[in-house]
């Protein structure tokens, strides 16, 4: 078996950060290698390198036995090396075959562009690989998993034999991911090679062949995944022992917190995207949403918050119609809101860590006197909180855009919680974040509710839900398909309700 | 879902409908009051369809009686109106064409009763009076089309204009002065691209430095040598007039589209040209992703730098045609802040043409009707003061910009420096 691709000893320094240290990977051909680590961990630089995006300090790229000098992404792809970036690399206002051609448009008469010669080749990618994807369509109508398929025809059509996979699970329902392993299974039997970047521990045992592990910029080592196991993976990653099952009592549930009847949300474009919507949450339990994303979750928790008004329906937040009211009332009276998109409901970016720390109460003694900040108050509050919750930053007065979403989260947990509350709604709390971070950010979770909050949490990600969740909600459509005891019920039973089906109904038609 | 979507957006349809129906009605009752009650009954209104320089076959002229014809156009408007309302059309351009008909026609009808109007006449300078617009506009959407906002152009075409009578006059040659003012206008917008590429100086900022730089130096140069020196420098004469053979001889249309001088043949050739280039040619497809999503274009190894320096800078030349326009194509000497806020216009005229080039044209051909009809009405001795009428462009422009017609998407990289 021959090695298609090799680095070694790859040094990038970044001022101030050894961003990749003497790296050696080895990417056999017709195999899938995953290269595994937490943000931060080295793998994008690596990966940037490679695609010629950055320049190397130090070491070399060995593609099929030969060193090459990778000046710029026409280098890799002349070499054969494709890449699927995380966030799509697509123009949203052009078609498929616009996007595919860009950078080597053939063309007629000398001058004018061949869409038709590209779109016929595109279709026949699209059967040889089993990707279903309509030239002419505009990249802003596809569903992202489409669009994730026209970034694979990108690197297919300008030939690619090493396929470089940026994290590209983490914008997908869990059929697309299904769907994108059927893909890279095709792939792989005609002979392409494929480096796989993930943080997730059950993907990589799922498809990869190889994994070698980054942690800091380094090679922590490389293991086989017959020998691996997700806490053996986990241990590696982090650099110590990590518990990826949530360690929790059994919930005390009191009496209501929340309680929500028929409630009808339109969201911003006017779709009414919560139909019908009815659930409590007690104290001292956590209650999960589960469902696709898109399912009206957003929408839902947009209104309980009071970002979006009510279409009908009511809420009560212990037993006070809380529906006609400001987000600044909801907050006061004890509702905590980690908000989906964090980097831009969460935070502000451009602001200090200490500003971030007290976006919710400045207004108030001891933040305030009068019309006048107090800097005192506000920078003492921010280096407890910083140390308390763990914060990694070099100071309380760095941006908040430039720390690394782990962070980021910690500063946002650290701001909500540090106010006397009845109510956390989380939403999405550990999207994008590594291994580490999440353990952090669920233990805090679990003890918040442990102290007599109610929780409402909402993800997409079904194993957060089984693993918080002490009740389960499943939307689908802007309905709740069904309320489970999180004890009672299974993986396979959920992903029915998620997909719209009653399993009573489904045992009845077979 | 799908059915209440359906019922969501027919409801908007539905307001939408209304507010188009009621402003057509109103247009209507407004020709009546404003024009129909101030005529004269039994007035004539003469349209003038020769123009004397023509070489155009006669026609005799159009003489309309004014008060009928009033009434025909507050008809239109209100019959337009009851239908829209009553049925609904979709094509919101033909209510707003109806609109701005009615409305333009029963104002000249009132405002040229027992007078004579020349219709080709202004037809034939709304072409010419949009060139500039349409010059300046066309170098906004190639600048802009890569993500680089290009204000300068005000400054840009003045800095041309200057350079082109000043370099024609000495070397008695057109064509030196209009290769002159491109090379001006390329440098200028290079030094904007250079600023704004290179240094990320943000290209409001930057452009507005290029206009007072204009503004400043060509006053400060024409105040301190040319006005003392008029013939050997401020004199170069202009293009001519040339007549497209056998198309010139159409009554009409011939005065209006065939005979011209070489800018204004030279403005519809570039904005086809143009068009062609944006959305047929690799080319294009490459400053249009450079403008939407420069990352996915540098990923695929377009040199996203090389092609916003040369879009920034064949704008540039094109505002620098513009900027020729003003003195070498129409008057022939030069005169302080001649441009009057045109480069600016031409601006309002490329968000309402979509940042596309045709539609920039077209809608720099509005503007040039305003500007042109300003020029007729004060000819006309309208009992409306001069100072109103000298607004009527910058009033569309106004209009236009509020987006009460229709909203324009700009490119979604506009302005946005790019870091890899």
């Amino acid at each position: 078996m021959t090695n298609v691709l090799e680095l070694r000893g790859i040094t990038k320094r970044f001022p101030g950060v050894l961003a990749n240290d003497k790296i050696d990977i080895t990417l056999r051909e017709g195999k899938i290698l995953a290269l595994l680590g937490e943000n931060g961990a080295g793998k994008s630089t690596l990966m940037n390198i490679l695609y010629g995006l950055y320049k190397p300090d130090e070491g070399k790229i060995i593609v099929r036995g030969k060193e090459v000098e990778i000046q710029g992404p026409n280098d890799a792809i002349a070499q054969g090396i494709g890449m699927v970036h995380q966030h799509f690399m697509l123009v949203p206002v052009m078609t498929v075959t616009e996007n595919v051609m860009l950078g080597i448009e053939p063309v007629k008469n000398g001058v004018i562009l061949d869409k038709e010669k590209v779109a016929k080749r595109i279709r026949e990618i699209s059967d040889e690989y089993g990707l279903e994807v309509d030239p002419t369509a505009y990249i802003k109508d596809l569903p992202v998993g489409i669009q994730q398929r026209v970034e694979i025809i990108k690197v297919l059509y300008r030939q690619a034999d090493i396929l470089i996979l940026d994290e590209p699970t983490a914008v997908l329902t869990p059929q697309e991911v299904e769907g994108l392993f059927k893909i890279i299974d095709t792939l792989i039997k005609a002979g392409k090679s494929i480096i796989f970047i993930t943080h997730k521990l059950k993907e990589v045992l799922a498809v990869a062949d190889d994994i070698t592990v980054l942690r800091l910029g380094t090679v922590v080592g490389s293991i086989d995944p017959k020998e691996a196991t997700s806490e053996i993976l986990a241990t590696m990653m982090v650099g110590r022992d990590v518990n990826l099952v949530v360690q929790k009592q059994p919930a005390k549930p009191g009496e209501p917190v929340l309680v929500v009847e028929d409630l009808f949300v339109r969201d911003e474009r006017q779709h009414l995207t919560v139909q019908g919507v009815s659930f409590d949450v007690r104290k001292g339990e956590v209650l999960g949403v589960a469902g696709v994303q898109g399912n009206g979750q957003t929408e839902l928790v947009y209104a309980l918050t009071g970002l979006l008004p009510l279409e009908a329906g009511t809420i009560r937040l212990l037993g006070e119609p809380i529906h006609h009211t400001t987000p600044r009332n909801i907050l006061e009276r004890g509702v905590a809101h980690i908000p989906e998109d964090r980097q831009r409901h969460g935070l502000i970016l451009s602001f200090p860590i200490h500003d971030n720390m007290m976006l919710c109460t400045y207004y108030k003694p001891p933040f305030a006197r009068g019309i006048s900040l107090q800097e005192k108050a506000i920078f003492s509050n921010a280096e407890a909180l910083v140390k308390q919750y763990d914060v990694r930053t070099p100071s309380i007065y760095v941006n908040a855009g430039n720390l690394s979403g782990g962070n980021q989260q910690k500063v946002i947990v650290a701001r909500e919680f540090s106010r006397p509350i009845e109510l956390l709604i989380a939403s999405q709390p550990t999207r994008g974040l590594d291994v580490g971070s999440i353990e952090y950010i669920h233990k805090q979770i679990i003890k918040k509710r442990d102290e007599g909050s109610g929780v409402l949490l909402v993800s997409s990600e079904l194993d957060e839900i089984l693993a918080l969740s002490d009740r389960i909600a499943v939307m689908y459509k802007g309905q709740i398909m069904d309320i489970v005891d999180a004890d009672k019920t299974s993986k396979e039973h959920l992903g029915l309700l998620m997909a719209g089906v009653h399993p009573s109904e489904a045992s009845i038609k077979n | 879902m799908t059915n209440d979507n359906i019922q969501i957006n027919s409801a908007a349809e539905k307001r939408k409908r209304i507010s188009y129906g009621i402003a057509l009605l109103l247009v209507g009752f407004v020709i009546y009051l404003l024009f129909g009650l101030n005529t004269q009954a039994g007035s004539l209104t003469t349209f003038g369809l020769n123009l004397t320089s023509s070489q155009a076959i006669k026609v005799p002229d159009l003489i309309v009686p004014a008060l009928p014809a009033i009434y025909m156009m507050a008809a239109i408007s209100v019959f337009a109106g009851a239908y829209q309302l009553a049925r609904g059309v979709r094509s919101t351009g033909w209510l707003i064409s109806i609109l701005a008909f009615t409305f333009v026609v029963a104002f000249l009808m009132w405002a040229a009763q027992d007078k004579s109007f020349n219709l080709t006449g202004m037809l034939s300078s709304s072409l010419v009076r949009a060139t500039p617009i349409a010059l300046a506009a066309l170098c906004g959407v190639i600048s802009e089309r890569s993500a680089v906002i290009n204000i300068g152009i005000e400054g840009i075409m003045l800095m041309s204009a200057q350079a082109a009578v000043i370099s024609a006059t000495l070397t008695h040659n057109l064509y030196v002065g209009l290769i002159v003012a491109i090379i001006v206008g390329g440098l200028v917008a290079a030094f904007h691209a250079y600023l704004v590429i290179r240094f990320k100086v943000d290209q409001i900022v930057s452009g507005v430095a290029i206009n007072i730089v204009g503004t400043g130096t060509t006053s400060f140069i024409s105040s301190r040598f040319m006005q003392s020196a008029g013939d050997t420098l401020n004199n170069s004469g202009t293009f001519p007039i040339i007549s497209i053979p056998i198309l010139s001889k159409i009554p009409v249309l011939g005065p209006v589209f065939f005979e011209n001088n070489l800018i204004v043949y030279l403005t519809i050739i570039l904005i086809v040209v143009v068009h062609i280039l944006l959305f047929y040619t690799p080319w294009g497809l490459r400053t249009r992703a450079v403008g939407e999503h420069p990352k996915a274009a540098d990923t695929l190894g377009v040199n996203v730098y090389f092609m916003r320096y040369v879009n920034v800078i064949l704008g540039g030349m094109i505002a620098g045609v513009g900027g020729a326009y003003f003195t070498i194509g129409s008057v022939g000497r030069f005169d302080e802040i001649m441009t009057a806020g045109k480069g600016f216009i031409g601006l309002a005229a490329m968000i309402f043409g979509k940042w596309n080039p045709i539609g920039a044209y077209t809608s720099s051909l509005i503007f040039g009707f305003a500007d042109s009809l300003q020029v007729k009405l004060q000819i006309l001795r309208v009992p409306i003061p001069s100072e109103f009428l000298l607004m009527a462009p910058y009033i569309v422009t106004m209009i236009i910009l509020t987006g009460v017609v229709g909203r324009a998407i700009p490119p979604a990289a506009d302005g946005q420096p790019y870091e890899k």
